[in-house]
Protein backbone atom coordinates (compact mmCIF):
# COMPACT_ATOMS: atom_id res chain seq x y z
CA UNK A 1 0.00 0.00 0.00
CA UNK A 2 1.29 3.52 -0.60
CA UNK A 3 2.29 5.26 2.34
CA UNK A 4 -0.10 8.00 1.24
CA UNK A 5 -2.74 5.61 1.68
CA UNK A 6 -2.17 5.14 5.67
CA UNK A 7 -1.44 7.69 8.34
CA UNK A 8 0.22 6.91 11.54
CA UNK A 9 -1.27 5.49 14.92
CA UNK A 10 -0.10 5.42 18.49
CA UNK A 11 -1.50 2.06 20.18
CA UNK A 12 -1.98 2.19 24.12
CA UNK A 13 -2.66 -1.04 26.10
CA UNK A 14 -4.31 -1.41 29.10
CA UNK A 15 -4.07 -5.17 30.44
CA UNK A 16 -6.03 -5.24 33.51
CA UNK A 17 -8.97 -3.37 34.76
CA UNK A 18 -7.45 -0.74 37.15
CA UNK A 19 -4.15 0.13 35.50
CA UNK A 20 -3.20 2.91 33.52
CA UNK A 21 -3.33 2.56 29.52
CA UNK A 22 -0.10 2.06 28.53
CA UNK A 23 2.04 2.96 25.28
CA UNK A 24 3.08 0.04 23.20
CA UNK A 25 3.99 1.62 20.22
CA UNK A 26 2.81 2.84 16.94
CA UNK A 27 1.61 1.41 13.42
CA UNK A 28 0.27 2.42 10.14
CA UNK A 29 -3.58 1.72 9.19
CA UNK A 30 -5.80 3.32 6.72
CA UNK A 31 -8.32 4.53 9.11
CA UNK A 32 -9.52 3.99 13.11
CA UNK A 33 -11.08 0.44 12.48
CA UNK A 34 -8.03 -1.35 10.49
CA UNK A 35 -5.64 0.63 12.96
CA UNK A 36 -7.90 -0.99 15.83
CA UNK A 37 -7.68 -4.59 14.15
CA UNK A 38 -4.05 -4.06 13.26
CA UNK A 39 -3.38 -3.10 17.29
CA UNK A 40 -4.25 -6.40 17.88
CA UNK A 41 -2.55 -8.28 15.80
CA UNK A 42 0.80 -6.54 16.46
CA UNK A 43 0.62 -6.02 19.67
CA UNK A 44 -1.42 -8.06 22.21
CA UNK A 45 -0.98 -11.42 23.15
CA UNK A 46 -4.24 -13.78 22.36
CA UNK A 47 -4.83 -14.68 25.85
CA UNK A 48 -4.81 -10.82 26.55
CA UNK A 49 -8.23 -9.62 27.54
CA UNK A 50 -7.45 -5.96 27.83
CA UNK A 51 -8.55 -2.81 26.31
CA UNK A 52 -6.75 -1.02 23.36
CA UNK A 53 -6.70 2.91 22.20
CA UNK A 54 -5.90 3.67 18.88
CA UNK A 55 -4.93 7.26 18.24
CA UNK A 56 -4.20 9.38 14.90
CA UNK A 57 -0.07 10.32 15.89
CA UNK A 58 -0.70 13.81 14.48
CA UNK A 59 -3.62 14.19 17.40
CA UNK A 60 -0.86 14.12 20.00
CA UNK A 61 0.25 17.15 21.59
CA UNK A 62 4.27 16.99 22.30
CA UNK A 63 5.58 19.46 24.53
CA UNK A 64 8.70 21.31 23.06
CA UNK A 65 12.83 21.73 24.15
CA UNK A 66 12.08 25.31 24.55
CA UNK A 67 8.98 25.08 26.85
CA UNK A 68 11.10 22.96 29.39
CA UNK A 69 12.72 25.56 31.85
CA UNK A 70 8.89 26.41 32.59
CA UNK A 71 7.23 23.01 32.56
CA UNK A 72 9.95 20.85 34.16
CA UNK A 73 11.55 23.33 36.86
CA UNK A 74 9.48 22.12 39.59
CA UNK A 75 12.74 20.77 41.66
CA UNK A 76 12.43 23.24 44.05
CA UNK A 77 8.72 23.04 44.59
CA UNK A 78 8.21 20.69 46.94
CA UNK A 79 4.34 21.21 47.59
CA UNK A 80 3.44 20.15 44.24
CA UNK A 81 4.73 16.88 45.31
CA UNK A 82 2.44 14.20 46.93
CA UNK A 83 5.50 12.28 48.42
CA UNK A 84 4.42 12.94 51.84
CA UNK A 85 1.77 10.74 51.52
CA UNK A 86 2.25 6.63 53.11
CA UNK A 87 0.40 4.60 50.82
CA UNK A 88 -1.47 1.42 52.73
CA UNK A 89 0.21 -1.99 51.57
CA UNK A 90 -3.28 -2.61 49.58
CA UNK A 91 -2.59 -0.20 46.79
CA UNK A 92 -0.28 -1.37 44.63
CA UNK A 93 -0.55 0.31 41.16
CA UNK A 94 -0.33 4.11 42.08
CA UNK B 1 -35.14 -46.71 7.26
CA UNK B 2 -31.34 -45.55 8.08
CA UNK B 3 -28.96 -48.58 7.07
CA UNK B 4 -27.27 -49.36 10.82
CA UNK B 5 -23.92 -48.59 10.94
CA UNK B 6 -21.89 -50.62 12.84
CA UNK B 7 -20.14 -48.83 15.88
CA UNK B 8 -16.49 -49.52 14.24
CA UNK B 9 -17.59 -47.86 10.97
CA UNK B 10 -18.62 -44.83 12.44
CA UNK B 11 -15.55 -43.89 14.04
CA UNK B 12 -13.58 -44.88 11.04
CA UNK B 13 -16.06 -42.13 9.05
CA UNK B 14 -15.59 -39.69 11.46
CA UNK B 15 -12.01 -40.36 11.72
CA UNK B 16 -11.51 -39.28 8.37
CA UNK B 17 -13.81 -36.40 8.14
CA UNK B 18 -11.68 -35.07 10.99
CA UNK B 19 -8.49 -35.36 8.89
CA UNK B 20 -10.67 -33.82 6.04
CA UNK B 21 -10.82 -31.12 7.95
CA UNK B 22 -7.55 -30.93 9.32
CA UNK B 23 -6.14 -31.04 5.24
CA UNK B 24 -8.32 -28.04 4.41
CA UNK B 25 -6.88 -25.74 7.50
CA UNK B 26 -3.49 -26.88 7.31
CA UNK B 27 -3.43 -26.44 3.50
CA UNK B 28 -4.55 -22.77 3.62
CA UNK B 29 -2.59 -21.73 6.33
CA UNK B 30 0.57 -22.79 4.51
CA UNK B 31 -0.46 -21.45 1.57
CA UNK B 32 -1.19 -18.48 2.99
CA UNK B 33 2.40 -18.22 5.48
CA UNK B 34 3.97 -17.96 2.33
CA UNK B 35 3.29 -14.10 2.68
CA UNK B 36 5.45 -14.06 5.79
CA UNK B 37 7.79 -11.46 4.94
CA UNK B 38 6.58 -10.16 1.21
CA UNK B 39 3.00 -9.08 2.53
CA UNK B 40 2.20 -5.44 1.35
CA UNK B 41 3.21 -3.73 4.29
CA UNK B 42 4.81 -5.01 7.58
CA UNK B 43 1.28 -4.42 9.66
CA UNK B 44 -0.51 -6.53 7.02
CA UNK B 45 2.18 -9.36 7.21
CA UNK B 46 1.43 -9.87 11.22
CA UNK B 47 -1.91 -9.92 10.80
CA UNK B 48 -1.53 -12.69 7.36
CA UNK B 49 0.90 -14.64 9.93
CA UNK B 50 -1.84 -14.71 12.85
CA UNK B 51 -4.37 -15.71 10.63
CA UNK B 52 -2.22 -18.16 8.76
CA UNK B 53 -1.29 -19.65 12.21
CA UNK B 54 -5.11 -19.79 13.24
CA UNK B 55 -5.90 -22.43 10.86
CA UNK B 56 -2.31 -24.74 11.58
CA UNK B 57 -3.95 -24.45 14.81
CA UNK B 58 -7.14 -25.47 13.39
CA UNK B 59 -5.54 -28.35 11.63
CA UNK B 60 -3.62 -29.52 14.64
CA UNK B 61 -7.08 -29.70 16.87
CA UNK B 62 -8.18 -31.54 13.94
CA UNK B 63 -5.75 -34.17 13.22
CA UNK B 64 -5.18 -34.52 17.34
CA UNK B 65 -8.70 -35.55 17.81
CA UNK B 66 -8.23 -37.92 14.57
CA UNK B 67 -4.90 -39.37 16.05
CA UNK B 68 -7.03 -40.43 19.01
CA UNK B 69 -9.68 -42.08 16.71
CA UNK B 70 -6.85 -43.79 15.22
CA UNK B 71 -6.57 -47.85 15.69
CA UNK B 72 -2.95 -48.01 14.64
CA UNK B 73 -2.01 -45.07 17.36
CA UNK B 74 -1.05 -42.26 13.93
CA UNK B 75 0.24 -39.27 15.36
CA UNK B 76 -1.03 -35.29 13.78
CA UNK B 77 2.58 -35.47 12.86
CA UNK B 78 1.85 -38.60 10.82
CA UNK B 79 -1.23 -36.97 9.15
CA UNK B 80 0.26 -33.50 8.39
CA UNK B 81 3.78 -34.72 7.08
CA UNK B 82 3.87 -38.59 6.25
CA UNK B 83 0.96 -38.47 3.42
CA UNK B 84 1.68 -38.33 0.17
CA UNK B 85 -0.76 -35.75 -2.96
CA UNK B 86 -3.47 -38.63 -2.87
CA UNK B 87 -4.28 -39.25 0.72
CA UNK B 88 -5.18 -35.20 1.18
CA UNK B 89 -8.56 -34.76 0.86
CA UNK B 90 -8.67 -31.07 1.30
CA UNK B 91 -10.77 -28.84 -1.41
CA UNK B 92 -8.97 -27.72 -4.07
CA UNK B 93 -9.63 -23.94 -3.32
CA UNK B 94 -7.13 -24.58 -0.40
CA UNK B 95 -4.15 -25.63 -2.55
CA UNK B 96 -4.81 -23.17 -5.29
CA UNK B 97 -0.92 -21.04 -5.41
CA UNK B 98 -0.97 -17.76 -3.30
CA UNK B 99 -1.19 -15.74 -6.50
CA UNK B 100 -1.05 -11.51 -5.67
CA UNK B 101 -2.53 -9.71 -2.72
CA UNK B 102 -5.87 -9.68 -4.11
CA UNK B 103 -6.34 -13.62 -5.15
CA UNK B 104 -5.23 -13.99 -1.42
CA UNK B 105 -8.15 -11.95 -0.50
CA UNK B 106 -10.99 -12.88 -2.73
CA UNK B 107 -10.06 -16.32 -1.85
CA UNK B 108 -10.22 -15.72 2.36
CA UNK B 109 -13.77 -13.83 1.85
CA UNK B 110 -15.19 -16.69 0.07
CA UNK B 111 -13.58 -19.29 2.87
CA UNK B 112 -14.16 -17.09 5.82
CA UNK B 113 -18.01 -16.82 4.47
CA UNK B 114 -18.10 -20.83 4.01
CA UNK B 115 -16.47 -21.57 7.33
CA UNK B 116 -18.34 -18.97 9.17
CA UNK B 117 -21.70 -20.88 8.33
CA UNK B 118 -19.59 -24.35 8.31
CA UNK B 119 -18.49 -24.10 11.92
CA UNK B 120 -21.90 -22.22 13.23
CA UNK B 121 -23.65 -25.71 12.29
CA UNK B 122 -20.82 -27.65 12.88
CA UNK B 123 -21.17 -26.39 16.92
CA UNK B 124 -24.14 -28.12 17.04
CA UNK B 125 -22.64 -31.91 16.00
CA UNK B 126 -23.47 -34.88 18.37
CA UNK B 127 -19.38 -35.53 18.01
CA UNK B 128 -18.64 -33.22 21.62
CA UNK B 129 -15.07 -32.98 20.12
CA UNK B 130 -15.90 -31.61 16.94
CA UNK B 131 -18.28 -29.60 18.21
CA UNK B 132 -15.56 -28.34 21.09
CA UNK B 133 -12.88 -27.44 18.03
CA UNK B 134 -15.82 -25.70 15.89
CA UNK B 135 -16.49 -23.50 19.01
CA UNK B 136 -13.39 -21.81 19.12
CA UNK B 137 -12.26 -21.59 15.51
CA UNK B 138 -15.76 -19.78 14.74
CA UNK B 139 -14.51 -17.10 17.16
CA UNK B 140 -11.29 -16.64 15.16
CA UNK B 141 -13.28 -16.70 11.79
CA UNK B 142 -15.47 -13.99 12.80
CA UNK B 143 -12.26 -11.81 13.05
CA UNK B 144 -11.12 -13.53 9.55
CA UNK B 145 -13.70 -12.59 8.23
CA UNK B 146 -13.96 -9.19 9.34
CA UNK B 147 -10.90 -8.72 7.50
CA UNK B 148 -11.52 -9.84 4.29
CA UNK B 149 -15.01 -8.03 4.09
CA UNK B 150 -13.26 -4.95 4.71
CA UNK B 151 -10.26 -5.96 2.40
CA UNK B 152 -12.63 -6.65 -0.30
CA UNK B 153 -14.50 -3.76 -0.19
CA UNK B 154 -10.94 -1.29 0.10
CA UNK B 155 -10.13 -2.81 -2.85
CA UNK B 156 -13.38 -3.63 -5.07
CA UNK B 157 -14.38 0.24 -4.92
CA UNK B 158 -10.73 1.38 -4.92
CA UNK B 159 -8.67 2.17 -7.66
CA UNK B 160 -9.12 1.26 -11.36
CA UNK B 161 -5.91 -1.25 -10.73
CA UNK B 162 -7.13 -2.95 -7.51
CA UNK B 163 -10.83 -3.27 -8.64
CA UNK B 164 -9.59 -4.94 -11.87
CA UNK B 165 -6.73 -7.52 -10.21
CA UNK B 166 -10.23 -8.23 -7.66
CA UNK B 167 -12.72 -9.33 -10.58
CA UNK B 168 -9.88 -11.42 -12.23
CA UNK B 169 -9.27 -12.76 -9.30
CA UNK B 170 -13.04 -13.73 -8.71
CA UNK B 171 -13.53 -14.66 -12.30
CA UNK B 172 -10.48 -17.18 -11.74
CA UNK B 173 -11.45 -18.75 -8.46
CA UNK B 174 -15.32 -18.78 -8.99
CA UNK B 175 -15.11 -22.47 -10.44
CA UNK B 176 -13.53 -24.25 -7.58
CA UNK B 177 -16.20 -22.92 -5.33
CA UNK B 178 -19.12 -25.60 -6.47
CA UNK B 179 -17.02 -28.24 -4.51
CA UNK B 180 -17.72 -26.77 -1.42
CA UNK B 181 -21.12 -27.76 -1.60
CA UNK B 182 -21.22 -31.27 -3.08
CA UNK B 183 -20.73 -33.96 -0.72
CA UNK B 184 -19.57 -37.92 -0.62
CA UNK B 185 -21.62 -40.85 0.68
CA UNK B 186 -18.99 -40.99 3.94
CA UNK B 187 -20.06 -37.19 4.54
CA UNK B 188 -23.81 -37.68 3.56
CA UNK B 189 -23.99 -40.76 6.34
CA UNK B 190 -22.33 -38.12 8.97
CA UNK B 191 -24.97 -35.90 8.16
CA UNK B 192 -27.58 -38.85 8.46
CA UNK B 193 -25.84 -39.43 11.80
CA UNK B 194 -25.79 -35.35 12.83
CA UNK B 195 -22.18 -35.55 12.68
CA UNK B 196 -21.09 -33.42 9.83
CA UNK B 197 -22.23 -30.52 8.57
CA UNK B 198 -25.06 -30.54 5.44
CA UNK B 199 -23.17 -28.52 3.52
CA UNK B 200 -25.84 -28.00 0.29
CA UNK B 201 -27.80 -26.39 2.97
CA UNK B 202 -25.16 -23.59 3.92
CA UNK B 203 -25.14 -22.42 0.25
CA UNK B 204 -27.85 -19.76 -0.35
CA UNK B 205 -26.79 -18.38 2.96
CA UNK B 206 -23.39 -17.89 1.61
CA UNK B 207 -24.42 -16.72 -1.77
CA UNK B 208 -26.42 -14.15 -0.32
CA UNK B 209 -23.73 -12.77 1.98
CA UNK B 210 -21.35 -13.31 -0.88
CA UNK B 211 -23.24 -11.45 -3.03
CA UNK B 212 -23.91 -8.33 -0.50
CA UNK B 213 -20.29 -7.90 0.01
CA UNK B 214 -19.54 -8.11 -3.90
CA UNK B 215 -22.37 -5.31 -4.62
CA UNK B 216 -20.86 -2.98 -1.70
CA UNK B 217 -17.60 -3.56 -3.25
CA UNK B 218 -18.89 -2.60 -6.80
CA UNK B 219 -17.92 -6.55 -8.05
CA UNK B 220 -19.88 -8.63 -9.88
CA UNK B 221 -20.25 -12.21 -9.71
CA UNK B 222 -19.04 -14.17 -12.59
CA UNK B 223 -21.62 -16.00 -15.12
CA UNK B 224 -19.18 -18.79 -15.80
CA UNK B 225 -20.22 -22.55 -16.16
CA UNK B 226 -17.19 -24.25 -14.97
CA UNK B 227 -16.93 -26.26 -11.99
CA UNK B 228 -13.75 -28.46 -10.90
CA UNK B 229 -14.30 -31.39 -8.33
CA UNK B 230 -12.33 -33.73 -6.91
CA UNK B 231 -10.36 -32.83 -3.72
CA UNK B 232 -12.47 -34.80 -1.35
CA UNK B 233 -11.30 -37.83 -3.54
CA UNK B 234 -7.55 -36.86 -3.59
CA UNK B 235 -7.55 -35.55 -6.93
CA UNK B 236 -5.82 -32.21 -6.91
CA UNK B 237 -4.65 -29.31 -8.81
CA UNK B 238 -0.47 -29.63 -9.94
CA UNK B 239 0.09 -26.99 -7.28
CA UNK B 240 -0.30 -29.41 -4.40
CA UNK B 241 2.77 -31.87 -5.01
CA UNK B 242 4.81 -28.86 -4.65
CA UNK B 243 3.13 -27.26 -1.46
CA UNK B 244 3.43 -30.79 0.15
CA UNK B 245 6.92 -31.19 -0.62
CA UNK B 246 8.37 -28.13 0.95
CA UNK B 247 5.82 -28.43 3.71
CA UNK B 248 7.26 -31.65 4.42
CA UNK B 249 10.97 -31.88 3.26
CA UNK B 250 12.06 -31.57 6.72
CA UNK B 251 10.11 -34.10 8.81
CA UNK B 252 10.96 -36.36 6.14
CA UNK B 253 14.14 -35.89 5.80
CA UNK B 254 14.98 -36.12 9.50
CA UNK B 255 12.03 -38.44 10.42
CA UNK B 256 10.93 -37.63 13.96
CA UNK B 257 13.18 -34.23 14.40
CA UNK B 258 12.13 -31.64 17.07
CA UNK B 259 13.48 -28.39 17.57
Amino acid sequence: MAQSNVQLFEVFIRLKNGLNHQHVGSLHAENQQQAMDYARDCYSQSDELGNIWVVQSENIVSSQKEDRDSFFSVSDKPYRHASHYTLPDEIKNM
Amino acid sequence: MAPQVAKKDLSTHTLRYAVRLGDDALILGQRLSEWVSCAPFLEEDIALANVALDYIGRARMYYQYAASLSPHHKSEDDFAFLRGERDFENYLINELPRGDFADTIVRQLIVDIYNFHYLSALRHSKDQALAAIADKSHKETRYHLRRSRLWTVRLGDGTEESHQRMQRAIDEIWGYTHELFTQDSLEQLLVEKNIAVDTASLRTQWFTDISATFQEATLTLPDTEWAIHGGRKGYHTEYLGRLLSEMQFLHRSYPGCQW
